[in-house]
């Protein structure tokens, strides 16, 4: 193949999908590489599809997507050994005709948005490994390398949308490596029951309304990190992840906190009969904005988990990815269109473009946060055992009177943290990383 | 935090965790090798309980063993080790290896 392509997309994920999609939908000539057998066959999420990203990409996506259950309820659960302090909101005004929020399985969906890039006129080419960059005299990036046999494909940019543990733009040195303290080590179980089942026990109408849990607290055994559980029409993603970093410290295997997490006697009936079929681990970049690399060079682009893109406060990974695929395709064919050269000088346009939108907003908003959580893991583990046993004296009904039961509660607060002056310190520190 | 002492062992031997996965394994091609050194640094060791998948296995002397049958190229081992250089890691060949049904 010695054809020459406006652009290549290494990977075929949200974020290399959206990349490849716009720019084939412009006209321009697109070759999207892809290593698994087919698109998501090495992609892993939770995983929440945030409708407004792929919306502004394929507008009228929902008719043809493979999508799970819309959201209609949102918990947050914080757990200890034995109980669970919840917070639910749910409500019919979720139930739009355009929901915001949808629960999928990343396969099935990121075939999906391939095939809509090869609809959209993209050459696509999947069971082929881009081992290398190409580059030329001067330096500038003018292809990839595959594990293909042939010469290397050439283009006026490349755009790596390689995920988390990307390893071409790393080994030619366009960013550093990880660091187990900004990245997470999560696994997932899909749980299979019956599309009933899990209408019934989530007190859901229908088939296409779903609950989403965010777990926090002894769901983490100590360490820095959250568990979720997810559902889908007929199974339960149920899943769990901490940094890395953590990991190394406590030598807990994550697959005994997603055990542990299966037997809690809050979690346990909610999959009770369930048939896993499929147990899953992937790296989370939560490196926040102070790990995001340098972002555009002389012939190429990074988009998405390769660029760090997590908001980790959020949980939101896919929208980044999607918008940060969109805004690069979008400086490629704005650059054609002028007859511009994809030089480092104009492709920092993306950047720009990236200030402009919520991305790096958001980005820049939690920048203090990995630290702060970091640094403070009491915060995910103290708070939520104090909020348990105050529940407990506040609920059992005994002889002890009300304003013992106050006392003793804010008591085992203060204990919990040795002082009053701890705990106003830790609001003071989380107020500041969410300002 | 929590020791691992603590957290109890998990009841689910890991070749049952991983049974309902799907590998296309390229035979003679492993693309996670072992460099190994005289004595293995604590970090490969750590791999016996870090890997998600169950590889690293500690064996007779208390060397580390590599299998690559479950691995689920996540990266953990690739990030664990970068500083000790024991461990060369690339991607599969393209088609082979793990293959998400669901992700």
């Amino acid at each position: 193949m010695s054809q020459h392509f406006d652009a290549i997309v290494v990977g075929a994920g949200p974020a290399g999908n959206a990349a490849a999609y716009v720019m084939a939908k412009a006209g321009l000539s697109v070759l999207q590489i892809e290593r698994g057998e087919t698109a998501g066959a090495k992609n892993v999420q939770g995983a929440i599809l945030y409708a407004d990203a792929l919306e502004r990409i394929i507008p009228e996506f929902r008719d043809e997507a493979p999508l799970e259950r819309h959201v209609v309820e949102q918990r947050v659960w914080l757990l200890d050994e034995r109980s669970h302090t919840g917070m639910h909101y749910r409500s019919d005004a979720f139930n739009e005709d355009r929901p915001n929020r949808y629960t999928i399985l990343r396969a099935p969906f990121d075939q999906w948005f391939a095939s809509k890039v090869r609809e959209a006129g993209a050459v696509q080419i999947t069971d082929t490994t881009v081992t290398g960059l190409v580059r030329d005299d001067d330096n500038r990036v003018i292809g990839v390398e595959t594990d293909r046999d042939g010469a290397p494909l050439l283009a006026d940019v490349v755009v790596l949308g390689e995920g988390v543990n990307g390893l071409v733009g790393r080994r030619a040195g366009l960013r550093p490596e990880l660091d187990p303290a900004h990245v997470a080590l999560a696994v997932k179980e899909t749980i299979f029951l019956s599309e009933e089942v899990v209408q019934e026990r989530f007190n859901l109408e229908g088939e296409d309304d779903g609950v989403v849990i965010e777990l926090m607290g002894d769901v983490s055994a100590g360490m820095v990190g959250t568990g979720f559980l997810y559902t889908n029409r007929e199974s339960i993603s149920l899943g769990v992840g901490c940094l890395l970093a953590n990991f190394q410290e406590t030598q807990i295997p994550a697959y005994v906190l997603l055990d542990r997490l299966k037997a809690h006697p809050s979690v346990a009936p909610l999959i009770r009969d369930g048939e896993t079929r499929e147990y899953v681990a992937h790296l989370i970049p939560e490196g926040g904005y102070d790990a995001i690399p340098r972002l555009a060079g002389d012939g190429w682009l990074v988009v998405g988990d390769a660029g760090q893109f997590v908001n980790s406060a959020h949980r939101e990974g896919s929208n980044l990815a999607m918008t940060t695929g969109r805004l690069a395709a979008e400086t490629v064919v704005a650059l054609k269109h002028e007859g511009l050269a994809c030089s480092a000088a104009h492709l920092a346009r993306y950047r720009q473009a990236l200030e402009q939108s919520f991305v790096m907003k958001d980005m820049r908003k939690y920048r203090r946060l990995p630290g702060i959580l970091h640094n403070n893991k009491h915060l995910l583990t103290t708070y939520p055992r104090a909020i348990s046993q105050a529940m407990q004296s506040f609920l059992r009904v005994d002889d002890v009177d009300k304003r013992a039961k106050e006392r003793r509660m804010l008591g085992q607060f203060r204990q919990a943290r040795g002082g009053w002056r701890h705990i106003f310190m830790d609001a003071l520190k989380m107020a500041r990383a969410w300002r | 935090m929590t020791s691992s002492n603590d957290v109890p062992v998990p009841t689910q031997r890991m070749e049952e965790r991983l049974y309902t996965n799907r590998y296309l394994v390229d035979e003679g091609h492993p693309h996670v090798r072992l460099r190994r050194r005289a004595i293995d640094s604590d970090e490969l060791k750590s791999l016996v309980r870090l890997c998600p998948a169950g590889c690293y296995s500690k064996v007779e002397r208390g060397r580390v063993e590599l299998s690559l049958d479950g691995c689920m190229e996540c990266g953990t081992c690739r990030v664990v080790c970068q500083a000790t250089g024991e461990i060369e890691w690339s991607y599969p060949r393209g088609g082979f290896g793990v293959a998400f049904k669901f992700g």
